[in-house]
This record gives structure tokens, sequence and C-alpha cells, in this order.
């Protein structure tokens, strides 16, 4: 687990609310760059031995991942200009029935404890 | 020994069988004992065992114990007890009957033999999940639970007709390797890619399992697509279309991931994700890469059902599952954001969770294989499952901005259940031997070396970065509340507007034909009206004397003719 992830945890027997400081957030975010500045240059160091031609690229998996991700979000983006709808969308396909709007409250059923 | 010898199943329809006639603690006690007996029975039978029963002319299997449904039968006992535990404070008796029918279909369908059997167990387990779905009690839950079932019983149906073409080809039942040949494998082959979620028929997964139950979505990832992996790790092993189709099954549904709002439903989509990892190592075939698609279908049941119990706890405790709707839970769930956190870095596959040694098996045969790009596109699915899965779900459920809800942590039952999912993931993430010695093949992978780690640790930590440089640039989709169309929208919206244009010419044309009858039939009515009607020409009423007139003028003339005539 990230660094990012364990914080909240012990944060929160200090102080009220961890993220309530804009200086932890600041913290976080700087120590995941710290973290990711020191994978980068650990492939310099580090003899790896690999399978794919690649894999020998300094820094291949640090680019494909930061690319992979920006071009997923940014498609994923495009993609709900077509895609979405109302949340509504398929309850309006029962046409002349009044809409049953009791159920986009999404409540929890009947697991409640006794 | 002293317990008796019983197919897996049996175990889970007697304590059924007890619990519909109890109530009240008692059936605490037996819903915890199901799975205990169910191992320790499991435990007992010997490797290499068979029953046989001829049925009129069929020789059937309905028990056969190897490696592959062992590991299977121990990763079902193992589920079922956490999601028991997670929903011991559930008090429906229906919920609870159909967890325990569910668990014994997967078990009977994982130990048959023969695809008779298959087939009775697989639809089994399709008919009682679907009362997992129907038990939330709503509209939505209702109509999604028919959905969901109209996709099971077409894929028993599948498998039934692809049995009887089978047996015409090759004159036998037995459930093993068949290659994709003859019209009964290749209905086979979709009878289990439905189960599968194969993409275009994975909708009702994405569709079904975010309308079931807090406690029932949790069931419902254990088990019927693992049957369905395990189908295809049985009869299909080095299929190569499964590698293209599992490596489809890997990327589409993160996109879907990144922009859906129901976070349940991001688990739904992430699961497909994993499936297809599973899929890909099935099609590739090797002994690693089939050790690696059977220990990351394992690994996922933990990883996933600990995500799936961790949202389950946020939609208990909260009422919302929509990340619009939600936001700094950590403040007050910190023990559920925690668990969320190791479920999220152990589907991530970082080093030391249990997603990492498996995951890895997979892509390392993929490469060893030649398949350099199914190897590139698994490398970003693993990135993008980090983002979605790994990051999204806590992160908008827990962090982000505050939604002023102030829920505490869930019953101790559910987060217990939490806790040994948890635990497990660790254990089998830090120690992977644990899981290893129980794969169907001899292995000696390793998958902690520098190489590995370092590339894992760095791929997530950048995609890591990603995230975060989106986020302060303020390009990351927000989370708003709405419907993205899916497959789904080819029957719901427009098979269902082809349907009703349809039948709605049809009464158009109906009422048409109608009307030019009726027309007509009003023409003649006022044709007979007229004649007919008081004062017309026929309904004049007659007085006796004119009609003796009549007669006699009649008569007269017949007499007058009768003079001129003779």
């Amino acid at each position: 687990m990230t660094k990012e992830k364990a914080m909240p945890q012990k944060g929160r027997q200090e102080e009220k609310y961890f993220f309530d400081k804009p200086e932890n957030v600041r913290r976080v975010i700087h120590s995941l760059v710290v973290i990711c500045v020191l994978l980068f240059a650990l492939d310099f160091v580090l003899h790896r031995h690999s399978s794919h031609p690649w894999e020998h690229m300094p820094g291949f998996y640090a680019f494909y991942g930061f690319i992979g991700c920006v071009l997923l979000v940014i498609i994923a983006k495009w993609m709900r200009m077509f895609l979405k709808r109302p949340p509504d969308y398929y309850l309006k396909e029962k046409q002349g029935d009044k809409i049953n709007t009791e159920q986009t409250g999404k409540a929890g059923g009947k697991d409640v404890a006794p | 020994m002293w317990l008796p010898e019983l197919p897996p199943f049996m175990p889970f329809m007697i304590i059924a069988l007890f619990v519909f006639f109890s109530r009240g603690p008692l059936v605490t006690v037996l819903m915890l004992a199901a799975p205990l007996w169910g191992a320790l029975n499991l435990w007992q039978l010997e490797q290499g065992l068979l029953w046989q029963v001829t049925l009129v002319e069929l020789q059937l299997m309905p028990l056969r114990v190897d490696k592959l449904s062992t590991f299977f039968g121990y990763l079902f006992h193992l589920a079922s007890f956490f999601c028991i535990v997670y929903a011991l404070h559930v008090r429906d008796k229906v919920q609870q009957l159909a967890c325990l029918l569910y668990t014994a279909a997967a078990l009977g369908a994982v130990f048959s033999g023969d695809l008779l059997s298959l087939f009775i167990f697989w639809e089994m387990m399709a008919l009682s999940s679907v009362f997992l779905i129907w038990a939330r009690r709503s509209a939505d839950s209702y109509a999604s639970g028919l959905r969901y079932l109209a996709y099971q019983v077409i894929s028993g149906l599948l498998l039934l007709i692809g049995t009887i073409f089978y047996w015409q080809e090759h004159g036998s039942l037995v459930f093993t390797y068949m290659s994709l040949q003859g019209t009964g494998a290749w209905l086979i082959f979709f009878a289990f890619g439905i189960k599968c979620a194969f993409p275009m028929l994975h909708t009702w997964l994405t569709d079904g399992y975010p309308n079931a139950t807090v406690s029932g979505t949790v069931f419902l990832s254990a088990f019927t697509t693992k049957v369905a992996v395990y189908g295809l790790a049985r009869a299909f092993p080095g299929s190569e279309i499964l590698i293209y189709i599992g490596a489809v099954m890997t990327c589409f549904p993160i996109f879907y991931a990144v922009i859906e709002n129901d976070l349940r439903r991001v688990l739904a989509y992430s699961l497909i994700n994993q499936l297809g990892f599973m899929v890909v190592g099935i099609g590739i075939g090797t002994e690693l890469a089939l050790n690696g698609a059977v220990a990351h279908a394992f690994n996922d049941v933990l990883f996933k059902g600990l995500l799936f119990m961790s949202m389950g706890a946020v939609l208990q405790m909260t009422g919302r599952i929509n990340g619009s709707e939600l936001g700094g839970l950590y403040k007050t769930m910190p023990k559920t954001t925690l668990l969320c956190l190791v479920g999220a870095a152990s589907i991530s596959a970082f080093p030391l969770f249990n997603g990492f040694v498996s995951k890895s098996m997979v892509m390392t045969a993929a490469l060893n294989q030649g398949y350099d790009w199914i190897w590139l596109a698994l490398l970003f699915a693993s990135a993008g499952v980090f983002h979605h899965a790994g990051i999204k779900i806590p992160y908008f459920a827990f962090f982000a901005h505050d939604s002023g809800i102030r829920s505490q942590d869930p019953p101790n039952n559910m987060l217990l259940a939490m806790v040994i999912a948890a635990a497990l993931c660790l254990a089998i993430g830090i120690y992977p031997n644990l899981l290893y010695q129980l794969l169907p093949f001899e292995s000696a992978y390793q998958p902690y070396d520098v190489s590995h780690v370092l590339a894992q640790t760095q791929l997530l930590c950048f995609a890591a970065l990603a995230f975060l440089w989106l986020n302060v640039k303020g390009l990351y989709p927000p989370e708003l509340p709405s419907v993205n169309l899916d497959a789904d929208w080819l029957y719901r919206r427009l098979l269902a507007n082809v349907w009703l244009t349809l039948s709605n010419k049809v009464w158009q044309t109906d009422q048409h034909i109608r009307k030019i009858f009726l027309d007509k039939l009003k023409q003649l009515l006022a044709l007979v009206a007229k004649y007919h009607r008081p004062g017309g020409i026929l309904a004049r009423a007659q007085t006796v004397g004119n009609m003796a007139l009549w007669i006699a003028i009649l008569l007269a003339c017949s007499l007058g003719l009768s003079f001129i005539g003779l």
C-alpha cells in the first residue's frame, strides 16, 4: 500500500480529522511525488532481467503507467459524451405508466439489523 | 472416519433443510456450521474418488474429486464462510436459504463429472441466486432479477442443447477436455461464456449485482463467474480464442468503471476485468498460465469479496452507494476505510498483497508464449484496475469532498468477515506458498524478484501520480448521477422500442381493419333500418281489412285469368 493510504488512520488519533488540514494533503502529495522520483531513479541503479525488448527502456513501466492512465481517463471522459443518460433513463421506458421514483433512492433493502 | 462421506453439496443442502424449519439463534449456529461441516467433509474425500450412476443408458458421474475441483471446492467453502459471517445479522429466511442453496449448487457444479449433472447444478445456481437480487424487494431489483434470470436460463439451455449435441457426436457425457470443434462444444462454450461475462454477454452481471442486497452481492460475486472459470479451465484450456476474448474483457470495463457512479457497479465492471485475466490464462493453457488463472480466481474471490463487503457496509450504514453522494467517510468509518484499502491494494496487485502473486503468473505466461500485444493490454488493464478499483472506490467513498455523512462502522460481524478476507489477502501476498501448494499443477514460480516488484511498483505509483495530476488539473471526470449506456441498451431500449413500435403497428392495423368492418356493418344496419324503422316500408303495420281486400283482389284476378285462359 502506498504511504498516502496508510496515513489517515495514524492521523486520526492525533487530531480530529486528518485531511481537513491542507498541509496534510500537501504532505501526502509530496510524498507520492518523492516515491515516484525514487522509483524512477531505481531503474538506473538496479539491474533488471527482462523478457520483452521494451522492458530495457529505463522508466518503461513508469511511462506506461502514467500515460496509460491519462489516456484511460481522457477516453472515458470522451465516452461520456455519447454514453451518459439521466439516471431515470430506463425508468422512462414504461410509457404511459407513472415513473416509479421511489426506487431511485437505493435504500439498503431489508438487511437492517434487528 | 466419524462423519459419513457425502458429496460436497450435501452438507449445505441438509443445513438448508434444517434452517427452513428453525428460527432464532439456532439459525445462526446452523449457518455457521454449514461451511465448517462442508470443509471437513471435503477434507475426508480422497483424490480420484468417483461416483458412477447409470441412468437408463446414460453413464453419469455426480461426484468426481480431483485437484482442480478440490481447489475450487475449498475456495467456495472459504467464500461461503466469510459471506455467512458477513450476513449473520440478516433476519431474512429467503436470503439465508438462497445463499445456502446457491453455495450447494456451485459446489455441485464443480464436482460434477458429467455434463448432465453439471446442467442440473447450473440451473439450480441460477434459480437460487436470483433470490439474492429479489430479496431487496424493490421494483428495480425485481426487474433486474428477471433480466438476470433470463440470461442464466438461456445459458442453461445452451448447456443442455450443447450436451445433447455433444452426446450425439461423441457418445459420452463425461465433462472433461473438449476441443472447440462441433456444435456441441461451441454451444457449451457459449453457455460458459455467458456465465463468465464475455464481452456483450456481460450485462447481466453489471445489471444484477448492484441491484442485489448488501450481503447478496458478496455471495453473487464469489460463485457464478468462478464456476464458469472452472468450466472453461476444465473443458477449453489452450483455446486461443480465449486469449483475445480475455484481453478485451480486461480492457473495456475499465473505461466504464471510470465514469460509473454506482460504486458497486464499478466493482462489477472491475470483476469482469479480473475475469479477463483468468480467461487469458486459460486461453494460453500452459501449466503456469492455468495455475495463474485458477490462483487469480482464488484471490479474486477474496479481494473482490472484501471490496464488495466494504461497499456493502457503506450502503448499509449510509443508505447511499453513488459516488456523487458519498465522501469523507474515513472520519467516522475508519475500520471500514482501512479494510477497503487492503482490498484496493490487493486488487491492484501491490507487492505483499495477494493480487500480485497470481496476476504476475498470467502476465509472465503471456510473455513467455510470445503474446506481446496481449501482455501490453494486460499491463494497461493492470494500471487501469488500480485507477478505478484501487483509487476511485476508496477515494470517492471515504475521502474526496466531505459529504457531511457521519455514519459509524458497520456491526461487528460485518467487520469480522472483512477482517478474515483482508487477513487472507495479506497472508497469501506475503507467503504465496499457502496458495501455490493447492494449485492443480506443480509450480516453481517465484513472484518476488527485483524485476517484478520494481516494475509493478513503478507502474502503480505512476498510475497514482496520473490520478493526482488529473485531479489537480481538474481533468478528472466528476462523479455524476447518470446511467451509462452499455450492451443492455440493446434489449432494454432498442429491442423494447422495436417491440413497442411493432406492437403499435399491429395494434393500429388491427384498429384499422376493425374500423372498416364496423363501417360496413353500420352501412348494412342503416340499410336494414331504412326499411325496417318505424314508418319504413317493410315495417308498416297492415290491418286485417287491408289483407282481406288484397286477398279478395288476388282471388278476383285469378278468377279473371281463369276465364281468359280456359
